[in-house]
């Protein structure tokens, strides 16, 4: 379970996450919509202790994180997955070492064990005969998916998604979907999922919550989110270029109308 | 505008020292994470490969050269005097002492340093660096320790390199130009060359692949704004890294010379 109250994060004058408040119960996969730069990827890379906030707090199983260790953080990392928006496989390594990096950095496995665990992780997010390949000569949607395949062999208790279907085409993109609530439903992970995104959000998500100048402003089911009254709401998930996100960005900006 | 300089200078002064000071910090930190587990020696080996087998040509090259341009130079002042006989010593010792590591050390900065920060740059743009953490490791364990080793072990290998390689240049100029027989050059150059100046040289080389390393490093881990800051960040690294070179060349020159009275 994480549970995140009054968090806050700013970067020289820009605040990205103001007071921001909420928890993701166990087993839950909880999708985190918002616009671009609404600080959803910095939520994420808060709670995993890569960006640390100015105030606030943050819970995972009950342990404050925000002023720990990083030898202490380094445990709790171990039981979390994070898919970067990028994949950010490593460039010097194959396919196979980066899915095995995790068994080869902190497991005594002997080479074919390693192999093994490789290949049924490649299985698994629907990848074979690629672990001699380099990440540059992956598509976007392979990337995703081998940086799944990497996070799959640490048997992460939760796994967090950062814009998981961006830069996929649609069909790439609903087997990614598809991967997440079936390791929703096999390993029952506790999962976040950042996304702007609708389809993806409505198709996996428990809960959804709406992230607004640096603050949730809306959370529910997708169904609830789906008919909600909240204009801000309505306008992001209709994307519609008219409403009150994009007059509260004129006057922001000082755009002309 | 005398105001605007000294501001300008003390800027530049305190820079510097700031910049030394997390260098400091980062070679604390790599120093404290060598003996740290899982120790993996492949990956020293692979970086060493990357800077050993490459740099041997283009240094063993320049010190060639540099040994027999030394040589040329000395010639035309010593003949005046009649002292040609002292070339070979003045080769050997300027060689082993401050030619071979000062020359080898900026040949690896340019060839190596800038390709660390270069690589580590575009991981950090990558969220490679991001990835590292959030899967417990410690990047200064895994990026910085394996390069910091590697140009430790490898720099002062190829100043030996160097050492011979350039004493040959001045071998050839004066064996083939001045005339003077092969085993008096030698015995001049086993005369001169002591311990000492070979020992000294060998310091300073670690001392400059330590400087290379935790640059290129520190450049790399730092590297902000996508493509345009890899790239500020290698001319950088190049840059600061000969600062440093040539300005701790001094320190350990004078401190040879003066205290130690090496």
């Amino acid at each position: 379970m994480i549970h995140i109250s009054h968090l806050y994060k700013s970067f020289a004058r820009d605040s990205v996450l103001t007071d921001f408040n909420l928890t993701v119960k166990a087993g839950e996969t909880k999708v985190i919509i918002g616009r671009s730069g609404a600080g959803k990827s910095v939520l994420l890379k808060c709670i995993m202790g890569l960006v640390r906030p100015d105030s606030g707090s943050i819970k995972i199983n009950g342990v404050e994180v925000t002023d720990i260790a990083e030898k202490e953080y380094n445990k709790i990392r171990m039981d979390i997955g994070l898919l970067f928006q990028g994949g950010a496989l490593f460039d010097s390594m194959s396919v196979a070492d980066n899915v095995a990096f995790v068994l080869n950095e902190f497991k005594n496995l002997d080479k074919k064990t390693v192999q093994k665990k490789v290949e049924e992780a490649l299985a698994l997010v629907g990848l074979q005969g690629v672990e001699d390949l380099n990440p540059s000569q992956l598509s976007g949607g392979m990337k995703k998916r081998v940086s799944l395949a990497r996070i799959l062999c640490m048997e992460p208790q939760m796994i967090f998604y950062d814009e998981p279907t961006s830069e996929v085409d649609p069909i790439m993109a609903d087997a990614i979907n598809n991967l997440i609530i079936d390791l929703r439903n096999k390993l029952k992970v506790t999962s976040i999922v950042v996304t702007h995104d609708m389809n993806s959000a409505f198709k996996v998500a428990d809960s959804i919550a709406m992230v607004y100048h640096g603050q949730v402003i809306a959370e529910g089911t997708p169904d609830e989110i789906r008919h909600t009254k909240h204009p801000v709401v309505k306008q992001f998930i209709y994307g519609e270029a008219h409403g009150p996100i994009t007059d509260d960005e004129n006057l922001i900006f000082g755009h002309v109308k | 505008m005398l105001a605007n300089v000294s501001y300008k200078l003390g800027n530049l002064l305190f820079g510097l020292i700031n910049y030394v000071g997390k260098l400091t910090l980062l070679l604390s930190q790599t120093i404290g994470l060598i003996f740290v587990r899982p120790i993996k020696r492949e990956r020293i080996l692979i970086q060493a490969k990357r800077v050993g087998p490459g740099s041997f040509f283009i240094s063993g090259l320049v010190a060639l050269f540099i040994g027999m341009i030394m040589a040329l130079q000395m010639a035309s002042q010593m003949i005046r005097l009649g002292a040609e006989i002292y070339i070979p010593s003045v080769v050997g010792v300027s060689m082993t002492r401050e030619l071979a590591p000062v020359l080898t050390a900026l040949i690896v900065a340019g060839r190596v340093g800038a390709g660390i920060a270069a690589e580590i740059g575009s991981m950090a743009v990558t969220e490679q660096v991001d990835a590292l953490r959030a899967f417990a490791v410690n990047p200064v364990k895994f990026l910085v320790v394996p390069r910091f080793l590697a140009l430790v072990i490898m720099v002062p290998c190829l100043t030996i390199f160097a050492d011979l390689v350039g004493i040959f240049g001045g071998f050839i100029i004066c064996v083939f130009k001045l005339g003077m027989h092969a085993s008096m050059y030698l015995n001049m150059i086993a005369q001169a060359v002591d311990i000492p100046d070979i020992l000294t040289g060998l310091l300073k080389a670690v001392v400059f692949a330590g400087i290379i390393a935790l640059v290129g490093c520190h450049e790399g881990l730092h590297v902000k704004g996508g493509a345009e800051g890899v790239g500020r960040a290698t001319t950088f690294s190049v840059v600061i890294s000969f600062i440093l070179i040539i300005m701790a060349d001094c320190l350990f020159t004078t401190l040879f010379y003066f205290i130690f009275k090496l």
